[in-house]
């Protein structure tokens, strides 16, 4: 079983040369911790920046210069600044590669709910309603059951929806997953030490297993 | 084309109980923190506020929402102030809640003078309700208005007296395309200078779209998430 950070490096593995990525808050932070140094890939942030780099040294925070999780940051050589509606523009025209997100369910089409529980305090969707309805390559990164057990991979989501038919691969504590065209969770990978019967124990939407299953490698 | 005016108290003078205002900024970041401390001593209530964040609870738009200034936000992303949670769930606080790109591009819109914008942010989600669909290649999109402002408030790092604008960093996000969007816009400025002194090939915001403008004195500029590392 995975860890958040091994849900992390595992992503980062989907990251290729030449990408322009755009991590959202959790999970997909970590991310960028595992980029491989030999790949040349450029951070997105919504907020309006290309080059995002690593926290600030201690003493060097600039209120000025935050990410979209409205931490503080640095600008690596070659970044851009634009505002906002410019950001959001180059999110529409699919100028970014690749968008990884959390979740709090995906159903078997794809369609994603990770912003609204309802009678709980809705802080809003951010950018995320604009990132899964024009990003043709979303993974996901979550944990495969919540925390009352429930699987998150459902036939159909039951809490209200960010987008629809978006998300193309989900990678979890226990698998790395793709969302088939025609709907269902297509099993790829497992994580080390998980066996096949808990992946289907803990996915309650349409898996499709092929094969022997592979232990992923991270 | 001199719009200078003498500080932010007489920026806001002719904000109106009422009135839209579109307050720039993420998070903390380029918040127009002289505007809105003019507008809690003027006291000013019933604003419709167009801003991506509410403010955190003393700090920002918090001030304007202790105050009961403020009858309805209009943001992408609410999270970070107990004031507002309690007003919402009382009732008191209206909200209306729409994807970032969305809120960004009606701003772009109105300043661009378009009616109205089509994007595929929202389709198939509550955001979605009662709005125009049109299909174009085989894909849907949400048709949404360009915002009327009667106020773009925002802030920027370097100004002329002729309204010419220049941001600094990420502190740009809206407060570029809020700057366009305005019937008057308001820009606050870390330093003021005099026309010339900006290259004209590094103004960000050009000065027609600016009505008003002042320097802020000491500002507070506060970090919301200061996240670092060891050296």
């Amino acid at each position: 079983m995975l860890d958040k950070e091994g849900i992390a490096k595992r992503i980062a593995k989907e990251i290729k040369d030449g990408y322009y990525v755009n991590l959202g808050i959790g999970i997909p932070t970590l991310v960028a911790n595992y980029i491989p140094a030999n790949i040349d890939v450029v951070l997105q942030s919504e907020n309006g920046l290309l080059g995002m780099g690593p926290f600030p040294f201690e003493g060097e925070e600039d209120a000025d210069i935050i990410n979209a999780g409205k931490q503080t940051i640095t600008m690596l050589p070659g970044s851009a600044i634009f505002d906002s509606a410019m950001s959001f523009g180059m999110i529409r025209a699919k100028k970014v590669n690749l968008t990884i997100l959390g979740a709090m369910e995906v159903s078997e089409n794809g369609d994603i709910a990770n912003w609204k529980i309802p009678g709980k305090m809705v802080k809003g969707m951010g950018g995320a309603m604009d990132l899964v309805a024009s990003a043709e390559n979303i993974i996901v990164a979550m944990q495969h059951v919540n925390k009352a057990g429930e699987s998150k991979l459902l036939p159909q989501c039951t809490l209200p929806l960010t987008g629809v038919n978006c998300v193309k691969k989900i990678v979890t504590e226990l698998a790395v997953l793709d969302v088939l065209p025609e709907g269902g969770f297509k099993l790829l990978e497992r994580a080390p030490g998980v066996s096949v019967e808990e992946i289907i124990k803990a996915t309650a939407g349409k898996l499709v297993i092929e094969g022997e299953v592979t232990e992923m490698v991270i | 084309m001199n719009k200078t005016v003498n500080g932010a108290d007489e920026a806001i003078h002719d904000i109106q109980d009422g009135m839209t205002l579109m307050l720039g900024g993420f998070g903390m970041s380029g918040l127009p923190e002289k505007c809105i401390a003019a507008l809690v001593k003027k006291g000013v209530k019933d604003l419709t506020c167009i801003s991506n964040n509410a403010g955190v609870d003393d700090f920002g738009i918090g001030l304007m929402l202790k105050q009961r200034q403020v009858k309805k936000m209009i943001s992408s992303y609410v999270g970070e102030n107990a004031e507002f949670e309690r007003q919402l769930l009382s009732g008191e606080l209206e909200v209306e809640l729409i994807p970032q790109g969305t809120l960004a591009t009606r701003c772009m819109a109105a300043g661009y003078g378009m009616p109205a914008i089509f994007t595929p942010a929202g389709i198939g989600t509550e955001v979605a309700i009662g709005k125009e669909v049109r299909n174009f290649n085989g894909k849907d999109y949400l048709m949404e208005m360009a915002f009327e402002a009667d106020f773009a408030i925002v802030k920027a790092w370097k100004g002329d007296t002729m309204g010419n604008l220049v941001y600094r960093a990420t502190a740009r996000n809206f407060n570029a395309v809020m700057a366009m969007a305005g019937k008057i816009t308001i820009a606050e400025v870390e330093e003021l200078v005099e026309p010339g002194e900006i290259d004209p090939d590094h103004v960000h915001t050009p000065g027609i779209y600016v009505h008003r403008i002042f320097q802020g004195l000491n500002y507070e500029k506060r970090i919301e998430q200061r996240t670092v590392r060891k050296r």
